[in-house]
């Protein structure tokens, strides 16, 4: 078991270390003739207006705040279903209630009208 | 125990062997071996997706009656390695005012987020790289980082494209992370089990498609989304915000985000084979592990071609129809289908497995059946809106000459 999560931290610190020296060796090769206006920012070719960084409507964030809601929800269904062969019908119906908990609260967030696109 | 029955144990005794009497101790023979293992691991799909890069180009190609590249090589195969070689050697234009950290990072972590996943993707009976316990749930924790690569990109360009490309990325590949992680709960329940192996293994009776074809389906349209191709690529959706989150990159900088997405259409590809249709299942697959690898991606390439035919075929979705879709179709579907499964599983008794089939497909298809008689009946609430010019008089001959 130990090795098995070596291998895994070994795995992630190579898929990280993959791009990251091909991204160096591509810098070592590569041309670099930087000038004013070639790095401005690319906005099909009109000038940049105001900052960039804008404030923009909090709809977005609605959504990351319902996602936030339900992984969160969804990630205790795990342990659920790796037990669920041990389980008896009692266990299974608490589960399920547990979902319509969750389902309620997706009704509530589409009443109120978080669901929709302004 | 040879070669042909259990290769990847014959390899590790070999070197491990070897550095064993170069005077290591087992500790650090167990190192070198995990760390050879998923560096040739992790490069032999980094290769792969350059080939498959150029597979996806010629597809496209016959879908919109072109010949794709056919110029270097036979049937221009070695277009993507011209590429990537000129690639290398293309300027890195950093533009004023980026925020220099998370936008050297964001690249780097969108490939890391992908290919870390091979990790726990059973290939064959012994060739595996890791059955880990948690397997399905590392699969979800580590997709998650690709997403932070584009929204850290999207930010850190400043650029007001990238910026919405990031908003979207936000709201849409942030949202559709919920159907998939619920649809990925289903084969868990079945086999008892989050090993990716154990899963395989769960599935020597039935495949899974059978028995949940819904949550089968939930799950391909959710991956195509979060991989953010047609059509779901509302974040780099060319024709509205130019290129979306990758406006500012350049050189391989951009070229990782290509890499990334191109392997993400892989690795979905293999986590279906894999979850829904029995992975390396096949026959003498559990004595000759070598034929699982082929078996695997031999099944793997048809959800591969499924998805780039539907690339192929499909318009882009408006945003308020994609966050709709998610929202008010996916999501509370995927819900009811784990509720009714949880429960029909059980109802019925252990060791009937066709009239557990049956049962579980007849709530599929009633599912299906009411989601589209919902869907229909709501269809004509929302009018549709003709947004047009007024008609006006057209210079045809048959009217200049009607007025002369």
């Amino acid at each position: 078991m130990l090795n098995d999560w070596l291998y895994i931290g070994l795995f992630v610190f190579i898929s990280m270390a993959l791009p990251a020296i091909a991204i160096f060796a591509a810098g070592l090769l590569s041309p670099k003739k930087p000038n004013p206006i070639k790095s401005t920012s690319y906005e099909c070719g009109i000038e940049t207006v105001g900052p960039s960084w804008v404030q923009f409507k909090a709809q977005y964030y609605i959504y990351a705040l319902v996602f936030l809601v339900f992984d969160v929800e969804t990630i205790f269904l795990f342990p659920w279903a790796v037990a669920y062969n041990q389980l008896t019908l009692f266990g299974i119906i608490e589960a399920v209630l547990f979902i319509l908990i969750l389902l309620s609260g997706l009704l509530y967030a589409w009443k109120k009208g978080a669901l929709e696109w302004m | 125990m040879s070669f042909w029955t259990d290769p990847m144990a014959v390899i590790a005794n070999l070197i491990g062997g070897w550095l064993a009497g170069l005077g290591m101790t087992e500790g650090w023979v167990t190192f070198v071996l995990s760390f050879l293992g998923a560096g040739v691991y992790a490069l032999l799909v980094m290769l792969t997706v350059v080939l498959l890069i150029w597979v996806e180009r010629k597809l496209l190609g016959r879908f919109q009656d072109r010949l794709g590249p056919n110029r270097l090589g036979p049937w221009g195969i070695f277009q993507t390695i011209a590429d990537m070689l000129k690639i290398f050697t293309k300027e890195y234009i950093t533009p004023n005012g980026v925020d220099k950290v998370p936008y050297n990072l964001a690249p780097i972590l969108a490939v890391a987020g992908v290919l870390s996943v091979w990790a726990v993707i059973p290939l064959g009976a012994t060739i595996l790289g890791a059955n880990l316990n948690v397997g399905v749930l590392y699969v979800v924790a580590i997709g998650a980082i690709g997403e932070l690569g584009i929204i850290l990109a999207g930010w850190s360009s400043r650029n007001k494209f990238a910026t919405l490309g990031g908003f979207r990325a936000v709201a849409l590949l942030v949202s559709y992370e919920v159907p998939l992680v619920v649809s990925l709960i289903i084969p868990v329940l079945f086999s008892g089990s989050m090993g990716m192996n154990n899963i395989v293994h769960a599935q020597k009776d039935i495949w899974y498609i059978v028995l949940a074809p819904v949550a089968a389906l939930i799950f391909l349209i959710t991956s195509i989304a979060e991989n953010g191709r047609a059509p779901f690529d509302l974040t780099e959706a060319d024709s509205e915000i130019v290129a979306g989150f990758n406006v500012e990159y350049s050189g391989l900088k951009f070229g990782m985000y290509y890499v990334a997405d191109f392997m993400h259409t892989f690795t979905i590809a293999f986590l279906f084979s894999t979850l829904w249709l029995g992975g390396w299942l096949g026959p003498w697959a559990e004595k000759y592990p070598m034929l699982g690898i082929f078996y695997t991606a031999f099944k793997a390439w048809f959800i591969y071609f499924t998805i780039i035919w539907l690339r192929g075929s499909l318009p882009r979705f408006r945003i308020d129809q994609m966050i709709n879709l998610n929202w008010k179709v996916l999501t509370p579907l995927a819900l009811v289908l784990l509720m009714m499964t949880a429960i029909v599983n059980r109802l019925v008794p252990e060791g009937m497995l066709v009239v557990r089939t049956l049962a579980l497909l007849a709530v599929n298809g009633i599912l299906l059946v009411g989601t589209s008689w919902l869907l229909n009946k709501f269809a004509g609430r929302n009018k549709r809106v003709v947004v047009a010019p007024e008609p006006r008089p057209v210079a045809r001959p048959e009217q200049i000459s009607s007025e002369s």
